[in-house]
This record gives structure tokens, sequence and C-alpha cells, in this order.
């Protein structure tokens, strides 16, 4: 095995296991939890199975194979932010429409107070 | 003096079921003198849910913002703890589960002082059966229920559901938002409630459409036996 390999596995058990900690924390909700885990496995994947790149770069007919890496993963994190996005953008709404509702039931709750007196 | 019963409606979209489901609830007869309150938890509903249920004399809980069937069975197990109920019983608002296989789940929770009672449509095969994707889906939760805790729950996606003071006080603090029923039963377990199941006779759904379709139920099955595994492993 090839130190490269040995560092790789070993940094995503690292990686793993932290996941594993914010999870269980509940710091990290599982549904955002999927993405790191299925690219942990990816690069566990390509770390044992090093002939997997090349075949990979082969197929696709990229040059050089680092190249496809870069590609592969900026595309990849673009895709991820963007949706990361989208589900801050469903926050902000969700929490407008909260504190629209809370300052409408505050003034609504007031008013019956003062009907009371 | 008689306790209290609150039946925890979630709703999204059910307009369409609630005018047969309302009116047979209201009107089921429970052991003991227990006395019934309908609570629809109305998770941002597009159509009529709400109209349509306070037309028919339920408590209605609107909600402002959707928060998946998770977050509205929790609205109505909070606002079972607040108002001091004895059980609360949640039940799908589709009409999968008929009304009268209430006394079954409060029978069986006052003989074996369960703290959670599941409605399980396999232990005696008898009416709706799901399909068979279904049924190899909620076999592999059985499976996995049984490996992480276990206890044997049959019906481990039945949302229906008794929970007792201890397992409202529980599920009041924690419950999962997507897709719970699974994952709240190893949290049930490893809590030290008493889980138990018995037999009932499930319909058909009678409108509305499942939260679990085609491409998401891979999903689903990840996601869900991610979410036991993290909940197995976390202390309690």
């Amino acid at each position: 095995m090839l130190r490269i390999q040995i560092i790789t596995i070993a940094v995503n058990i690292l990686f793993i296991w932290y996941i594993a900690r914010l999870i269980v924390k509940g710091k990290l909700r599982e549904e955002y939890a999927i993405v790191w885990i299925m690219c942990t496995v990816f690069l566990v994947v390509f770390s044992f199975w090093t002939d997997g790149l090349e075949l990979l770069r082969k197929l696709t007919g990229v040059v050089v194979a680092a190249n496809l890496v870069f590609t592969g993963f900026i595309f990849a994190i673009l895709v991820y932010l963007l949706h990361l996005s989208v589900v801050a953008s469903k926050l902000y709404n969700d929490n407008k429409k909260l504190a629209q509702e809370i300052a409408l039931l505050k003034e609504e709750f007031k008013k019956h107070l003062e009907e009371k007196k | 003096m008689p306790g209290k019963v609150l039946i925890v409606i979630p709703c999204y979209n059910e307009e369409a079921s609630l005018p047969k489901l309302l009116p047979e609830l209201l009107s089921a007869a429970l052991p003991n003198g227990y006395q019934l309150e309908a609570l629809i938890v109305n998770d941002c509903s597009k159509d009529n849910t709400s109209a349509v249920a306070k037309k028919h004399k339920a408590t209605v809980i609107d909600l402002p913002v959707n928060l998946g069937i998770g977050g509205a069975v929790q609205t109505g197990i909070l606002y079972a703890r607040e108002n001091d109920f004895d059980m609360a019983i949640q039940l799908d608002g589709d009409g999968q589960h008929p009304p009268k296989e209430l006394p079954k789940l409060i029978n069986h929770h006052l003989e074996s002082g369960a703290n959670i009672v599941i409605g399980s449509r396999f232990l005696e095969k008898e009416g709706f059966q799901s399909s068979f994707v279904r049924r190899l889906g909620i076999n592999y939760f059985h499976w996995v229920n049984r490996l992480m805790t276990g206890t044997r729950v049959y019906d481990s996606t039945s949302g229906f559901r008794l929970f007792d003071r201890k397992a409202i006080a529980l599920a009041s603090g924690y419950y999962p938002d997507e897709y719970p029923e699974p994952e709240s039963l190893v949290i049930f377990s490893k809590a030290g409630l008493k889980i138990a199941e018995v037999p009932v006779i499930m319909a058909e759904r009678q409108g509305g459409q499942s939260s679990i379709r085609s491409f998401g139920s891979l999903y689903y099955c990840f996601k869900v036996s991610l979410a036991m595994f993290f909940s197995f492993i976390r202390k309690p």
C-alpha cells in the first residue's frame, strides 16, 4: 500500500468520526450528513482502487487525471452550494413568517388584555 | 374523574378525507369513559383542511410554516403535555386508521402498561396490507430495529400509535422530523420505555398522497437507517 493511500484513508476515518460526533451531539442533521458520508465513501473507494481514476480518465477522454478530479469536485461543490443557498432562502422565508406571526399574536394579545380591563 | 385522550391528526392537504374521518372519530366510544379530543395539526396545507376541520368541531392548530410529519406530530404531543392529557394517540388524516380501532390501543395500554402501543396491520393479516415493496421496506426496518434494540415491532412504520404520559414527556423533548416512525422506536427503546403492538385493521388511504413515493423510497431507507444508527449510538 502506498503512503498516500494510508494518509487518505486515515484522513477519511477522522472525517467520518467527526461527522458522527456532530450528528450525535445534534449539531448536524442526518440529511446533510448524507452528502458528506457519500463524499468520504467516494474517496475511500478511490484510495483503495488506484486504477479507477485512470479508467475514469480514459472513459471521459480527459488528458490529465488530476484535471478530472478538480473539475468533478468543483462541480459537485457548486451544486451543493446552490442547494445550501436554497435551504438558506427557505429558512429566511420561514423565519420571516414566524416573526410576523408572533408580532401579530402579540398585538392581538395586547388588545385582549386591554378589553379585559 | 375520567382520563383524557388526545387524538393527534397530522394533516397536509386532507380536506377530502376529514369529513368522513372526524364524525366517526368524535362519535367513537372509548373504554373506561375516557374523554376524547380531536386535534388537527394543519401543516400548512394548500387546501381547505383547516376550515373543514373547524366545521367538524375539531381543535385545529395551524402551523405557520411547514414542519413535516414529525414536527406536526410533536406539536400535538406538546399540546397533550401542556393540557395534561393522559394519552395521546397519533392517527393519520388520510383515513388509513379507522377510529373504531382506538379502543384496542387504549385497552392494551391499560392492561399491559406499555408506554407506546402501536397499531399493527401485520400481526393478524387482515385488512389493507400495503404493496409488496413497502412490506419489504417495513420488514427491513423491523430487523434494523430488532438488531439495535432487541425489541420486535413488526409494523415499524405504522403511524397509528399511542403515547402515554412518559412517552409524551420524552417525545416533547425530541422527536425526529422526517419519517419519524422507525427512528422514534430506537429512541423510545433506549429510554427504557415499553413498546407493544396490537393487531388492527387498516384501510387504504381515502385521499391525498403518501409522503413516500418511488424515487424517494431509496433515500428514505438510507436516511432512516442512518438516523436509526445515530439514535442508537447516541447516549440517552
